[in-house]
């Protein structure tokens, strides 16, 4: 209890870190917004009240206390480009890019777990030539952009095959199950570099804890392999196993921004760029923020998981 | 047995690199036909013996472009691991020498950094710099690439600091600096060379998904990710035109990693 105490702490600490920095650097890059948003109508005056009515006179410590506050109370600002509420824009588009990542992440873990322990315990006399046929595989799934496999996925479900229409997100208030279709898709593309890397991290850790003496003196003390693996070997691995699919939910996130803008799905991703690209701030900095606090908080699951997993983690001990 | 399987990755990997090194350089000098002229064959015509990959909607040649865009990708992809090996070898090697305070923090704020996705800073990065900028994206990647280098290259000089020959080094009164690069540098090559092949595919991938949103590379400089993006939108009529510039991603990123995939085992000595 301690423990998850403590990092929850460092958790809230680190967000607020994270979002000072995100706020501090988009405060001294995007100059006055006042003038942009006025743009050619511009008069001193004229910006002078408006820097007052948006609060911008005001110290940017403060400025940042106001802006903590509303991100946890759904006022996000202004969008520049919209001049609707930030919150407004993109709390529907939140869901979205959740359910895209998770999909995602669950297709990672069911295909890549059971791959990576078959090719981990794999032996006998072909083990030479099946080993390279299993590099050459997973480094050529590990090449592809997600993008490139969403362009072909696209072009032969929708195009050909009339699975879906391509840019036609039903959205889920419409038609539920319709979206999780659509987003099927994307959520595949998007998993297969990571299956081929979680893969590949699973039997490379695995591999080496059997080649560890307990697991020698285990078996020269009769027990069975199998027996072995399951008991010792899987829990010893499954720390970094953890940690390492946190990354990957990060991973994924970054992911979905690029993989949204293939298939044209309206999640925070596409969001983020339009709104990098029309230079509105105040969008940029919310998604910046939301994504950042996602990566942080996967990160502090797995701790908490792993602190489970291995009592030494509780004493503030690391893992071997 | 083991021996042959090892060179395998390598040669197999060195191979198809080097001959797409070979053509990207020479799509630096000659181009079948100029990649920007509109019109020097039939407008959307599919592979050809004149055309090997065929013709977009403008009727340019896209093995031109292709070999152009790929030439873009591949110095991006180079200028932005030099950055970050340069600085981030730098960093390793000084704080896993030194150790102390310094070493400390730089490695906590290093950890905190890489748990971010790359992409992700990357692209924070280049909205405060401005987007669609070629510079801008060098600067962007090569900047978030320094942390992984610097952790990795810590980790191997961190290691060496008290092996024998280092120590022999100093009590002979060598400067720290000349048992940085003469003495322990050589020996971390093990380390750095799959960091670098490693390094080098996530640049072209991340340059690829950044000017594939459009805030990397833009026209008139053309890099495979824009290209892809331009694809995607003839992607009914002209099919191949997304094939061409998506599978030389594939290849590039594919032939680079099976060097690493050598490399790493040859050093190992495992298969």
């Amino acid at each position: 209890m301690k423990y998850a105490a403590k990092r929850i702490a460092m958790l809230l600490v680190t967000m607020v870190i994270v979002s000072l920095l995100a706020f501090v650097a988009f405060d001294l890059i995007s100059g006055d917004p006042a003038t942009a948003m006025l743009g050619t109508a511009a008069t001193p005056e004229k910006v002078a009240a408006l820097r007052a009515e948006l609060g911008l006179d005001r110290p940017l410590l403060v400025r940042y206390g106001e802006w903590l506050v509303g991100f946890f109370t759904g006022n996000l600002g202004i969008s520049y480009s919209y001049g609707q509420p930030v919150w407004e824009l993109i709390s529907s588009k939140v869901l979205v890019t959740l359910v895209l990542s998770l999909m995602s992440f669950v297709l990672i873990v069911a295909v890549s777990i059971p791959l990576g322990l078959r090719s981990a315990v794999g032996g006998g006399k072909l083990e030479g030539v099946r080993d390279g046929v299993r590099t050459v595989i997973n480094q050529l799934c590990m090449a592809v952009p997600p993008f490139f496999t969403g362009i072909l996925l696209s072009w032969l479900f929708g195009t050909v095959l009339h699975w879906f229409i391509h840019g036609q997100f039903p959205g889920f208030a419409h038609d539920p199950l319709g979206s999780l279709g659509y987003l099927l898709f994307a959520a595949i593309s998007l998993a297969i570099p990571r299956i081929a890397m979680t893969t590949r991290m699973l039997r490379g850790t695995i591999r080496e804890e059997l080649q560890k003496d307990y697991v020698r003196t285990a078996i020269s003390r009769g027990n069975d392999r199998k027996g072995v693996l399951r008991r010792h070997v899987l829990k010893n691995s499954l720390v970094v196993t953890v940690t390492f699919l946190a990354q990957t939910m990060a991973e994924i996130v970054a992911g979905s921004i690029v993989v949204e803008q293939v298939f044209a799905i309206p999640g925070l991703g596409r969001m983020l760029v339009a709104s990098i690209s029309s230079r509105d701030y105040p969008t940029v900095q919310a998604i910046v923020v939301i994504l950042a606090f996602w990566v942080v908080l996967a990160g502090t699951v797995a701790d908490l998981i792993n602190q489970r997993i291995d009592p030494r983690l509780r004493l503030g001990g690391r893992p071997v | 047995m083991k021996r042959k399987q090892r060179n395998g990755y390598l040669l197999a990997g060195g191979i198809l690199a080097g001959f797409l090194a070979a053509v990207i350089l020479l799509g630096l000098f000659w181009t079948p036909y100029d990649p920007a002229a509109m019109s020097v064959g039939p407008k959307l015509a599919g592979p050809s013996l004149l055309h090997p990959m065929g013709t977009d909607n403008f009727g340019r040649d896209i093995l031109s472009r292709v070999m152009q865009g790929a030439g873009t990708t591949c110095t991006i992809a180079l200028a932005t691991v030099a950055i970050g090996a340069v600085a981030g070898t730098l960093i390793g090697a000084l704080t896993g020498y030194f150790g102390g305070l310094v070493d400390e923090v730089l490695m906590r704020v290093g950890d905190a950094l890489t748990a971010f996705p790359s992409i992700l800073l990357a692209l924070v990065v280049i909205s405060l710099l401005g987007p669609g900028k070629k510079y801008n994206v060098v600067v962007a990647l090569g900047l978030v690439f320094i942390p992984s280098f610097a952790r990795v290259t810590r980790t191997a000089f961190a290691s060496l600091r008290d092996v024998n020959y280092v120590k022999s080094a100093r009590l002979m009164g060598a400067s720290p600096w000349r048992i940085l690069v003469v003495h322990m540098l050589p020996n971390t090559t093990s380390v750095l060379l799959p960091a670098l092949t490693i390094g080098f595919n996530n640049a072209v991938l991340a340059e690829a998904s950044m000017s594939f949103l459009g805030i990397g590379v833009t026209p008139p400089d053309a890099s495979l990710g824009y290209m892809l993006s331009e694809a995607q939108s003839m992607l009914t009529t002209a099919p191949w035109y997304a094939v061409a510039t998506g599978g030389t991603i594939v290849l590039l990123v594919f032939s680079v990693g099976l060097l690493g995939e050598g490399l790493q085992r040859r050093d190992k000595g495992v298969a």
